[in-house]
């Protein structure tokens, strides 16, 4: 929260380090990390096999990171590391660092399970627990121990509930099953689960791949309202929908980063021709 | 013999029949399938099915119930001698018939004089009648396949729809095996209904179901004086409820921790030893795991609680000492728990299928709100899971239910109506076995109370099957 007081500035200040790292500066010269995180050097492995190579990346806070490529370039691994997922993952290893508000999650000394309440995630596919919409709001809050009491429970699942802008739609049925929501309410029931929890950053995996329009438009608006109080990384398939939500774009291909900057900056006047291309739809 | 080599033959026919309504379609077509309804194996096909499946439903008909027939004709008109034994006699005679005609097993009577005649004249009698069903039956069969052969042929042509009528001809294939299925069972429901009917007639059915006292002594020979025997169930039931919450007490817990620890903690490499390990387990006769509750666990458990008795001899809880001092071999609490070692396996190995099934998703979700490992199992895998745990268990509890190998040789036998677990118990299965070994006289309740206490089983287990497949469906509409 003391990084990035002014938006506008430290969009500036990234778009410039990301721009001076597409030029081929070396590792030397790169300027210090200015984001909310920032990673350097992340490489991933499933057993033998690479799928990340290298990646440098700063992701401001309060600000809407996009993370696009085709299928299998690596964008999602990347999202799993912030939140140290890949660890679930048998035979993943997990090489450079990334920095949360100055500290290497990597740290042998980081506690994943911690480091999962401050980073929150929101997956592809909706993915309620077996309980009540209550309850699944309640779940973070009680496993860390957030509130002392029910009416402190209580209220924090109401605003979890508001700022995700499901409050209206549910009030009054907070003890049905959390399934029994529509695909779009069950994505905005898993957004008010994860900002229960109070994280400093939310990873969203595809959040709307399995919405129609209607409840994409729904979430998109949502996560430009929770911008003003997140970091937010959001992997998405959608070009449109990374124009319209993101303020910075990273561009994967193969697993490496392309190209990282300020979304319109991508978007109107990419510098790689890989970048142009896929933007522009001639691939992937 | 002369059936099967019918057979064959008719199986012969009929292939012949295939592949001349193949040649038959593809001349008609000019040698190109793509100008026929349905492909050329569809006709032969056709054609074959009407040429065998009469004629071997009827072979099949014959098969079953040529046997009953052939007696029911020779029994036509019995001879003056015959018909003057008693029924029970005539009935010796007419199998003894049959047995010399067919080359079976044949009582010791001899038959002489006027019944010797008698023997001959319907030996010769069940032979004649044996030649004619066959031969009846083969032409039969033949005039079936040629009639079959000669309906299906002209309606073989280009434009004939062989394809969706082979189509029924499987699904009604598919139809009568599933009736077999459905006819045994109802069949054996049946048999039971209706010797515990005459079970309920010698004893009221409030007695068994609800008297205390389980001492079956009736008379063993018909003209012994007879003596009323008791045959309240209870005990039995206590008996066998005792042994299953022994057994589930041992094997729920720990069938469910292992499979826990197999989904969701051990590695491959750990999952693939262990997993056909438990399933090894699962296959060991149930007789063995009698013996090891007889001869190992037994004294081993009688050892353990006479020790502690004579500690507590002459203290401030003697008599309890003196109890544990008399305790025998044979108790509940080993048979309980060497089948909650049988049940181990299997209810690890379905509960492991179960948690398997939880998506992953809820795991990720679990996990990424920063959940602990066994906070994600508690809180939100078994939740989602129990539903099939909970059918698992009934399963299990089935299982132990009707349990029977473990109980006669590791439990005893005396019927005591008692929640002490290291009390002798009997349970409903070993007294249907202990009922129903040795020479019997079929028509005596005692015999006939194994079929109460097996309905009354039956039933007790179909509606656990069914409080655990409602449950299972309320969880499943919540959580799918």
């Amino acid at each position: 929260m003391t990084l990035s007081t002014n938006p506008s500035s430290s969009l500036k200040m990234t778009a410039q380090s990301d721009d001076a790292l597409a030029a081929g500066l070396s590792a030397a010269a790169r300027p210090v990390p200015v984001g909310k995180v920032s990673a350097s050097d992340v490489s991933v492995f499933y057993g033998d096999k690479q799928a990340l190579f290298d990646v440098s990346l700063e992701m401001p806070d309060r600000m809407v990171t996009a993370l696009i490529g085709p299928s299998g370039c690596g964008k999602s691994t990347f999202l799993r590391c912030i939140n140290r997922m890949n660890d679930t993952i048998p035979g993943a290893r997990v090489e450079g660092r990334i920095m949360l508000e100055g500290e290497n999650i990597n740290d042998r000394g980081v506690d994943p399970v911690l480091l999962r309440a401050r980073v929150g995630m929101v997956f592809q596919k909706p993915n309620p627990f077996p309980k009540s919409i209550f309850e699944n709001v309640a779940y973070g809050p009680r496993i860390h121990g957030f509130a002392d009491n029910k009416a402190e429970l209580a209220d924090i699942v109401e605003s979890s509930l508001k700022r995700a802008g499901l409050w209206k739609e549910v009030a009054d049925r907070l003890q049905a099953p959390g399934t029994s929501l529509s695909g779009g309410q069950q994505q905005r029931l898993v957004i008010a689960r994860a900002i229960a929890v109070s994280p400093e950053v939310i990873l969203m995996d595809e959040p709307c791949s399995a919405l129609d329009p209607i409840a994409t438009a729904k979430i998109e608006e949502l996560i430009d309202d929770l911008r003003s109080q997140y970091c937010i990384i959001m992997v998405t398939h959608s070009m449109a929908q990374a124009a319209r939500v993101s303020q910075r774009t990273a561009f994967f291909h193969m697993g490496a980063v392309i190209e990282a900057g300020a979304t319109d900056e991508i978007f109107t006047n990419p510098r790689d021709s890989r970048t142009q291309d896929y933007i522009t739809g001639r691939f992937g | 013999m002369l059936i099967w080599i019918a057979l064959l033959g008719l199986i012969l026919f009929s292939v012949t029949a295939y592949t001349a309504g193949r040649r038959k379609v593809l001349s008609a077509a000019g040698g190109r399938s793509r100008l026929l309804h349905s492909l050329p194996g569809y006709h032969g096909a056709y054609l074959a099915l009407w040429t065998a499946a009469p004629a071997i439903i009827l072979l099949l008909l014959v098969g079953m119930l040529g046997a009953q027939v052939e007696e029911l004709i020779l029994r036509g008109e019995p001879p003056a001698a015959v018909s003057a034994l008693p029924a029970s006699t005539q009935d010796v005679f007419y199998n003894d018939v049959v047995a010399t005609a067919t080359g079976g097993q044949v009582s010791q009577t001899v038959y002489d004089g006027a019944l010797g005649d008698a023997f001959a004249a319907k030996l010769a009698q069940a032979h004649e009648i044996h030649r004619n069903l066959i031969t009846g039956v083969l032409a039969a069969a033949l005039l079936m396949a040629l009639a079959g052969a000669a309906i299906a042929w002209p309606r073989l042509s280009a434009d004939f729809a062989a394809r969706p009528r082979v189509e029924r001809w499987v699904a009604a294939l598919f139809l009568a095996c599933s009736v077999v299925a459905v006819l045994t069972t109802l069949g054996i429901v049946a048999s039971l209904v209706w010797e515990s009917w005459r079970f309920f007639q010698a004893v009221p059915i409030f007695d068994f179901l609800f008297g205390l006292t389980w001492d079956p002594q009736i008379a063993i020979r018909a003209d012994q004086v007879a003596s009323s025997g008791a045959f309240g169930a209870v005990p039995l039931f206590m008996g066998t409820f005792l042994i299953m919450m022994i057994a589930m007490t041992v094997a729920a817990p720990v069938g469910l921790f292992a499979a826990i620890y197999l989904s969701e903690y051990a590695g491959p490499s750990v999952r693939a030893v262990v997993k056909p390990l438990l399933e090894i387990l699962a296959g060991i006769p149930t007789v063995v795991y009698g013996f090891f509750a007889a001869l190992t666990v037994g004294p081993l458990f009688r050892g353990f609680f006479n020790d502690i008795g004579a500690q507590l001899i002459g203290g401030p809880f003697d008599s309890l000492g003196l109890y544990l001092m008399q305790v025998q071999n044979q108790m509940a609490l080993v048979a309980g728990a060497v089948m909650g070692i049988m049940l181990i396996p299997f209810v690890s190995s379905l509960s492991d299928d179960i948690l398997n099934a939880v998506p992953q998703s809820l795991r990720d979700g679990s996990l990424a709100m920063g959940a602990t490992r066994s906070e994600t199992i508690t809180r939100v895998i078994m939740p989602a899971a129990l539903p099939g745990v909970m059918g698992a268990l009934m399963l299990a509890v089935s299982r132990a239910v009707g349990e029977t190998m473990i109980v006669t040789m590791a439990a005893g036998l005396q019927a005591r109506a008692t929640i002490n677990p290291l009390d002798t118990v009997t349970t409903v299965t070993v007294q249907i076995v202990t009922l129903l070994t040795g020479d019997q006289e079929f028509d005596s309740p005692k015999t006939l109370s194994a079929f109460g206490l097996g309905l009354t089983l039956f039933l007790i287990t179909l509606m656990l099957n069914i409080i655990a497949l409602r449950i299972v469906q309320r969880y499943r509409e919540q959580y799918d």
